[in-house]
C-alpha cells in the first residue's frame, strides 16, 4: 500500500492556501463587519459557522484568519530556517573554535522555555504581526542549525567535496553550491514541522491576547471569546480550533510523508 | 561516576553564564529605562525617587558593571522587587511553585503509566491494529492546541454535564471542609488540568517508547532469552523493557522547557495560581523584574533538568560514562 499522508497533507494545505488567497472573493461577509442585530447566532444558512458576540461572521473571520496564520507560519519558519542554515553550515564547515562557540550558543538558547522567551520579548515590543514573525523566527533557528551542521560534518569529507577543493573551488562556493543542497533534506522536513509549531505558537499567543490584535482576525484570537461564551456559543470554540488542528495535522502529515519517501 | 558528574558540571558553567548574559540583555531590550516604566505606572514617583531608583538599579554605571552587579545579586537569589506590588520577586515565585509542581508531577505519573504500556504494546505488533490506532491518536494529540482541548473539555464536563468545576484550584468554602472533602475537592479541580497538560507528553513519549522498544526487541540478547525458552512476558518486561526505558529518562529532562512554557496557557485558562499564570500576569503588567526572574529561572531549571537526566542516565547505564 502506498503512503497517502503526503498526498492528503498537501491537498489540505493547497485548499487552505487557495481559500486564503481568494479570501475577498469567497468570504460571505467583511471579516470585521459588526451586525448588532445578529449577536451569537448559531450556524445557519446565512451564517454557516455562526456569529460572535459582535455579530461578526465566524466563517469570514476564519477565511481571513487563514491568511494571517499561514503567513506567520511560513515567514517565521523561513527566517528561522535561513538563519539556521547560515549558522549551522558555518559551524559544520569550519569546525574548531567557531563550531564550539556556535554550538554552545545553541545549547544556551535551547535552555530557554520558548514560550517564556517569546512572551517576555512580546511584552517589551508591541505585538504586531511583523514582530510576531520576527520573534518566532529569531527564537527557533536552533533546530535547523543543528541538523545542517550534522549533515555537513558527514558530507565535507566525501570525495566529491575533495574533488571540488582540488579543482580550486572557494570555501563559500563549496558551502553554498555543494554542501547545503546535499544537506537540505532533513532541514526541509524540520521546516514543515516548524510551520505547524509556529502556527500553534501564534494561536496560543493570540489566544492570550498577546498575538495578532483585533480587529485583524487570526484563528487564535477568535478563540479569545470562546472562554467568555463558554456554554453559550459552542460554535465559537469548535470551528477555529478545528481549523488549527486540521492545518497542523496536514503539515505533520507532509513532514511524515517526505521523511518516508526520501528516507531522511 | 564522580569524574563524569564533575565533567558535566564543569561543562554546564559556560552555558549557565550564557543564560545570564542573554537574560540580562533581554532586559536591556526594553525600550526606555525600567525606572521610567515604573514612573509611568505610578505618576506619584518624583524626580528624586526616580534618581534613587536609578541608583538602586545601577543605571548610572556602564553596561558591563551593571551586568556584574546583576550577576552578583542573582547569585544571592536577589531578583529585586516586583513592580506591581513591591514584594520580593523570589517570594512571589516561590509561593506559586507548589501548584505548578504538583500538576506537572501528577501529569508525569499519568503520562508514564499510560505511555509505557501503550509503547510496549505498539512495539510488539508494529503496524498492527493497535499500533495504527495509537499512531492516529498521536497525530491528533500533536495537532490539537492544548488550550482548545481545555476549552472543549470545560464545555463538556464543566458546562454541559456539570460534573467538574470550571476553574481555580479549590472551592470557595474549602476551609470548612473535612480532610476527605478537601482531597476530593482538590482532585475534582485538578482532573481537567492534569489531563490536558498530559496529552502532548503522552503522544510524544508513547511514540518514543515504541521505537525504543522495537530497537530493544531486535537486540541479540532477546534472541538468547527466547532461545532459553523464557516466557513472552518475561522476555518483554524483564529483558527488553528494562533496556528500552533508559532513553525515556533523557526525554523527560528535555521536555522540561515545553512543560514550563505550556503552563502559561493552561494555568491561565483554568485560573490556577502557578508560575505559568504568574508569568502571564507579569507580562500583562509589564512587571520586568518578575519577567526576567522567571525567564532566567526557567532556563536555569531546564539546564539543571538536562544535567540530572544525563547523570541519571549515566548512573543506570555505565556504558555512557
Amino acid at each position: 500500500m502506498r503512503d497517502k499522508s503526503l498526498l492528503i497533507g498537501t491537498l489540505i494545505i493547497a485548499l487552505l492556501s487557495l481559500a486564503a488567497l481568494l479570501a475577498p472573493l469567497i468570504s460571505p461577509y467583511q471579516p470585521s463587519f459588526i451586525d448588532m442585530s445578529g449577536l451569537l447566532l448559531p450556524p445557519s444558512l446565512t451564517h454557516p459557522l455562526g456569529t460572535d458576540s459582535l455579530g461578526r461572521d465566524i466563517l469570514s473571520r476564519m477565511i481571513y484568519g487563514a491568511r494571517i496564520s499561514l503567513s506567520i507560519g511560513l515567514i517565521s519558519v523561513g527566517l528561522a530556517t535561513l538563519l539556521g542554515i547560515a549558522i549551522g553550515s558555518l559551524a559544520g564547515f569550519y569546525g574548531g573554535a567557531i563550531d564550539n562557540l556556535i554550538m554552545r550558543l545553541v545549547d544556551i538558547m535551547l535552555c530557554f522555555p520558548a514560550f517564556f522567551l517569546i512572551l517576555a520579548i512580546v511584552a517589551m515590543f508591541e505585538p504586531s504581526i511583523l514582530n510576531i514573525m520576527l520573534i518566532i523566527g529569531l527564537t527557533s533557528w536552533m533546530g535547523p542549525a543543528r541538523l545542517i551542521r550534522a549533515e555537513i560534518l558527514s558530507l565535507k569529507e566525501r570525495e566529491f567535496i575533495q574533488a571540488e577543493r582540488a579543482l580550486g573551488a572557494s570555501n563559500s562556493r563549496i558551502i553554498i553550491f555543494h554542501l547545503i543542497p546535499n544537506a537540505i533534506g532533513p532541514v526541509l522536513v524540520n521546516a514543515t514541522l516548524g510551520i505547524a509549531a509556529a502556527i500553534l505558537l501564534e494561536s496560543g499567543l493570540s489566544f492570550l491576547g498577546l498575538g495578532v490584535q483585533p480587529p485583524v482576525s487570526s484563528w487564535g484570537n477568535i478563540l479569545i471569546e470562546a472562554k467568555s461564551t463558554l456554554g453559550l456559543a459552542w460554535w465559537i470554540t469548535l470551528f477555529p480550533g478545528l481549523a488549527i488542528t486540521v492545518t497542523i495535522l496536514a503539515f505533520n502529515l507532509i513532514a511524515d510523508g517526505l521523511r518516508k519517501k526520501f528516507s531522511w | 561516576m564522580l569524574s563524569y558528574i564533575i565533567r558535566r558540571l564543569l561543562g554546564a558553567i559556560p552555558v549557565l553564564l550564557g543564560i545570564t548574559i542573554i537574560s540580562f540583555f533581554v532586559i536591556r531590550l526594553a525600550p526606555g529605562r525600567p525606572t521610567s516604566l515604573q514612573q509611568a505606572l505610578n505618576p506619584k514617583v518624583s524626580l528624586e525617587t526616580a534618581q534613587r531608583l536609578e541608583k538602586i538599579y545601577g543605571l548610572d554605571k556602564p553596561l558591563y558593571l551593571q551586568y556584574v552587579n546583576w550577576l552578583g545579586r542573582i547569585t544571592r537569589l536577589d531578583f529585586g522587587r516586583s513592580f506591581s506590588d513591591g514584594r520580593p520577586v523570589l517570594d512571589r515565585i516561590l509561593e506559586r511553585i507548589p501548584v505548578t509542581l504538583s500538576i506537572n508531577v501528577l501529569s508525569l505519573i499519568f503520562i508514564l503509566m499510560l505511555a509505557i504500556p501503550i509503547g510496549v504494546r505498539s512495539a510488539l505488533r508494529p503496524d498492527g491494529l493497535f499500533d495504527k490506532g495509537m499512531s492516529l491518536f498521536v497525530f491528533i494529540g500533536f495537532a490539537m492546541p492544548t488550550f482548545w482541548l481545555a476549552l472543549l473539555l470545560m464545555n463538556l464536563f464543566g458546562v454541559s454535564l456539570g460534573w467538574l468545576p470550571l476553574s481555580g484550584i479549590k472551592s470557595l468554602d474549602f476551609e470548612y471542609f473535612g480532610f476527605f472533602r478537601k482531597v476530593l475537592d482538590l482532585s475534582r479541580h485538578l482532573v481537567l488540568p492534569v489531563f490536558v497538560s498530559s496529552i502532548t507528553g503522552l503522544a510524544g513519549i508513547s511514540r518514543y517508547m515504541r521505537s525504543s522498544m522495537i530497537g530493544a526487541l531486535n537486540e541479540p540478547y532477546i534472541y538468547t532469552a527466547r532461545a532459553k525458552g523464557l516466557s513472552q512476558s518475561r522476555v518483554v518486561y524483564k529483558h527488553a523493557l528494562r533496556n528500552a526505558i533508559l532513553p525515556i529518562v533523557t526525554i523527560l529532562g528535555l521536555s522540561l522547557p515545553g512543560l514550563l512554557g505550556g503552563s502559561v496557557i493552561f494555568e491561565s485558562i483554568f485560573a490556577l495560581p502557578g508560575i505559568g499564570s504568574l508569568f502571564y500576569e507579569a507580562v500583562m503588567m509589564r512587571d520586568y523584574p518578575l519577567i526576567m526572574a522567571e525567564v532566567f529561572l526557567g532556563a536555569a531549571l531546564t539546564l539543571l533538568g538536562n544535567l540530572l537526566a544525563d547523570i541519571g542516565y549515566a548512573w543506570v547505564d555505565p556504558r555512557i560514562r
